[in-house]
């Protein structure tokens, strides 16, 4: 068997078995859970208008932004009761999926 | 005009086509590293077997100036011809003319050679090498794809379908070779996507380059949509006649037989599996110390490694191999293995090839990354699978077959035919070191040294339980062989499983969770 140096262990019920290891489980990113008060872009896309400012009181419901993303325009609605706590994109930027679009409080 | 003119007149007309986009773009496509359309088929089907068909069919487009051009065959190749005597179906496509794009006429050649492939029941070859669309011809191409699909999917499992790609292959084109049976990839050459990487930059302002969105190593490595990876197109045409070999020409057939051999003897079977569960060794090793030739021809080598699948032959007739690789991941089911075996099972199943199934697995992937992705209903795929399969089901475990893992992997429980288990097997419920820890969790806490007494656990469950012959005392093993005896075994069982018949209830499709 070449490449010997290469295995690594994995352990499945409490058996570690001598074996390669895919880069792609090496480089796995432990779980965490989505905090609702951080608002992500769903879709890749341009914000192309924000309805609000930092610090304004939001009801569940409110429109925050606009998200244009194919050839769709995204309203965004806030999700819970709160206050904007910070904005982190601008009118017109491009954003990819995951972006943090604003924070909650 | 007296007919030795009309002979001239005819060479010259074809002369004239033959020459496809012109003598620059030939050179384009060389320069490439690109051989032309003619030349690929030539390579490919055995020496003066091609008869081209619709050589002097021409668009009938008008808008955007499209009258005042004139496309060779309308971009296209197609003809039959053979491989090793074997018919076959075959069509081009010519990048030298107008980038080899889809129009109407274009997407009829390609379509009546489908239907003849269909309805001579024979095998069809897709060399795709197309820009895509042409636009010029607007909702036209798209419906001459729309034929191409239907056809693709009406004469899946019939007819063994294969999609060369050697070019671009982007956009509405790509699923043509996504329904068929195998798909081909050359290094450098063969780029795959739905929208290519201009589109993405724009849209989504990522650059990545052609080759590393949909090259032919990311759909051999990453992606799973491409068979069989080569170098050069020469290696990929040698792999296609290879191929032939193995498969039948219909679904109603079998394959060819050919002149058994034994296997090479520095294949030695008694060596290959380490005694230790938790030690890894090549599992393609067994297989090859077990077909004929010890020529094992493997599929989806690069992709999802920790199952091993491919043809290879038992006695002279062409066997389907699925089996666990304890090298890579310790040989696990994700979601990725599940969906490969799955569907080679179902290709052996459609095309009348026998299984044998080689396990060892210790299991399923824990994570929540392999949850998330679905890893129940692509796992479920493999179950749905074997069961549904009614060609000759051979199973060998040869070490572990734990859990969820010694069930999905063609047992007695999915109607395998015949099961047999080397004296090395751990047949159970799942390895001895959790199931220690579960059973014995009390003894274990409560001891004065919980470690010495897990290890005592541990060595008394291994006694009695991680053997073959709990199983073989329930009959779900059908014999217990010493792995020198697998040959034989698994060559008589082919053998009395010629003629077998399984009524299956009546039904429209199943659903397998896809």
């Amino acid at each position: 068997m070449n490449k010997k140096d290469t295995l690594g262990y994995l352990n499945i019920d409490t058996s570690l078995y001598q074996t390669r290891i895919t880069t792609q489980f090496e480089n796995r990113k432990p779980y965490k859970p989505a905090d609702p008060r951080i608002i992500l872009s769903f879709i890749p896309g341009t914000v192309i208008d924000i309805f609000i400012t930092a610090g304004q009181a939001v009801k569940k419901g409110d429109d925050l932004m606009i998200l244009d993303a194919m050839k769709m325009k995204n309203k965004l609605k806030c999700n819970m009761d709160g206050i904007v706590k910070s904005i982190a994109v601008n009118k017109g930027d491009r954003v990819s999926k995951g972006t943090v679009l604003l924070e909650l409080e | 005009m007296p007919l030795n003119k009309k002979i001239v007149d005819l060479n010259e007309r074809r002369k004239k086509i033959l020459l496809g986009g012109g003598e620059q773009a030939i050179e384009k496509q060389k320069a490439m590293g690109k051989r032309t359309a003619r030349e690929r088929i030539m390579a490919l089907l055995d020496v003066n077997s091609f008869n081209e068909y619709d050589l002097f069919v021409e668009h009938d487009a008008r808008d955007f100036d499209m009258d005042k051009k004139s496309l060779p065959s309308d971009g296209v190749i197609i003809g039959s011809g053979t491989i090793y005597g074997a018919p076959v179906a075959i069509f081009a496509q010519d990048f030298t003319v107008a980038g080899g794009s889809l129009g109407l006429m274009h997407s009829r050649k390609i379509t009546k050679i489908m239907d003849h492939a269909l309805k001579m029941r024979m095998p069809l070859i897709g060399i795709n090498d197309s820009g895509g669309a042409r636009i010029q011809e607007g909702v036209n191409s798209l419906a001459g794809y729309g034929e191409i699909f239907f056809r693709n999917t009406i004469s899946s499992g019939v007819i063994p379908q294969i999609s060369v790609i050697l070019g671009p292959c982007a956009g509405g084109a790509v699923y043509s070779p996504a329904l068929t049976d195998f798909v081909f990839v050359v290094d450098q050459i063969s780029k795959m996507f739905i929208t290519g990487p201009e589109v993405i930059k724009t849209v989504l302002g990522e650059e990545i380059s052609m080759e590393d969105l949909g090259g032919a190593r990311v759909h051999s490595e990453i992606t799973g949509n491409a068979h069989f990876f080569a170098m050069s197109e020469e290696e990929c045409f040698d792999q296609i006649k290879r191929l032939i070999t193995f498969i039948p020409w219909n679904n109603g057939k079998k394959a060819m037989m050919f002149e058994p051999g034994e296997p090479k003897p520095e294949y030695n079977i008694n060596k290959i599996v380490p005694e230790d569960p938790t030690l890894p060794y090549d599992v393609k090793d067994v297989i090859r110390a077990i077909v004929d030739n010890s020529d094992f021809f493997e599929i989806m080598e690069l992709y999802a490694k920790n199952i091993v699948i491919g043809f290879g032959r038992m006695g002279g007739r062409t066997t389907g191999f699925v089996a666990n690789q304890p090298l890579e991941m310790a040989g696990v089911l994700d979601v990725d293995s599940s969906d490969k075996a799955a569907r080679f099972i179902r290709y052996c199943d459609a095309f009348n090839i026998p299984i044998i199934t080689l396990v060892d697995l210790p299991g399923y992937l824990p994570g929540v990354d392999q949850e998330h992705a679905g890893v129940i209903r692509h796992g479920a795929k493999v179950l749905y699978a074997y069961s549904e399969a009614t060609v000759p089901k051979l199973t060998v475990i040869l070490r572990k077959a734990y859990g969820g893992g010694y069930i999905a992997m063609s047992s007695r429980h999915l109607r395998a035919d015949f099961v047999f288990a080397w004296p090395s097997a751990e047949i159970a419920v799942m390895g001895p070191e959790g199931a220690a820890n579960i059973i014995f969790r009390k003894e274990i806490l409560s001891a004065a040294d919980p470690d010495k007494m897990r290890k005592q656990k541990v060595e008394e469950y291994k006694a009695k339980f991680a053997n073959p012959y709990v199983a073989a005392s329930r009959g779900y093993v059908d014999a217990v062989i010493e792995p020198s005896e697998t040959r034989r075994f698994l060559m008589h069982s082919i053998e009395v499983s010629e003629n077998k018949d399984v009524p299956m209830p009546q039904k429209k499709h199943g659903l397998p969770p896809f």
